[in-house]
């Protein structure tokens, strides 16, 4: 059996790419995850080394992290609702070309509400 | 002529799968991760907005900040129930990616070990550590602990 398979199953436009950025945006998410866990897990340590860590996550470049961490959960969460959309609504797979645009609308407004803020707190020394 | 009509099947009649062997997990799984995605939206659209938005932000997060969120059942059991969802939700959703991609059955095997491992760990450690967390430990300075541990008796 050939392990690379003849032609694509792939059709490209918003249906395969959302899907692709849903994958790539749970994918992260989920690493962070484990990561997170863990840090929060040093409260048992002591306070000194909870401290240590959480202090790394005020940094400016964590700072930044902190933004994209946040763009992929907000992508991820509108689209999953797109996604329950088009599973259980029965116009859903009629409008998930305009539902993904929908979503794409309120990631910006989303992300434009949090850069200014997120901004703020990593550079603004408050 | 009635005497000699065949036997046939009613025009409608169900089509009889033969038994199968295999359960509706995955059907229960796709299930599952609509459910808790729901929730999980709620769940942590509220944890940043706690954490990361609201007051100052990211800068505010050290141990007293916990202790003084923990010290409140309601965030123990927010903070379990989005533990458990969330775990339970990435974890599915990369073993489906690992189905999909890893082509090698023993690829497959690994990788899925690997990920239960972690899944294992990652929720057993957070459970415990919600649950025998100490906001007040007796020999830590007072100013890293939340303002409540220093109008305790003792």
């Amino acid at each position: 059996m050939p392990s690379a398979p003849a032609g694509t199953l792939y059709r490209g436009r918003e249906g395969m790419w959302s899907w692709v950025a849903h994958r790539v945006t749970g994918v992260l998410i989920f690493f962070f995850l484990l990561v997170h866990v863990l840090d929060t897990a040093l409260v048992r340590v002591s306070p000194e080394a909870y401290n240590a860590v959480i202090g790394t996550y005020q940094t400016p470049i964590m700072g930044l992290g902190e933004i994209g961490l946040v763009a992929a959960i907000v992508f991820h969460a509108f689209n999953g609702v797109r996604i329950i959309l088009v599973d259980f609504w029965a116009k859903g797979p009629k409008y998930q070309r305009t539902m993904l645009w929908v979503v794409v609308g309120l990631f910006v407004v989303t992300m434009a509400g949090f850069l200014p803020r997120q901004l703020m707190h990593v550079f603004g020394g408050n | 002529m009635a005497a000699t009509v065949p036997d046939l099947a009613a025009p409608r009649d169900p089509y009889a799968r033969r038994k199968t062997t295999r359960s509706n997990y995955e059907l229960y799984g796709w299930i599952f991760m609509r459910a808790s995605g729901a929730l999980l939206i709620v769940l942590i659209f509220a944890h940043l907005w706690v954490n990361l938005v609201s007051g100052e932000g990211v800068n505010a997060i050290d141990f007293g900040f916990v202790g003084g969120k923990w010290a409140n059942p309601v965030w123990q059991v927010w903070d379990l129930v989005m533990l458990w969802l969330a775990m339970i939700h990435g974890t599915n959703g990369v073993r489906t990616i690992i189905n999909d991609y890893a082509e090698r059955d023993r690829t497959r095997l690994v990788l899925k070990l690997f990920l239960y491992l972690a899944f294992t760990v990652v929720v057993v450690l957070g459970t415990l550590v919600i649950f025998t967390f100490d906001p007040c430990p007796t020999d830590a300075a007072a100013d890293l602990l939340p303002s409540f541990c220093s109008s305790l008796p003792g």
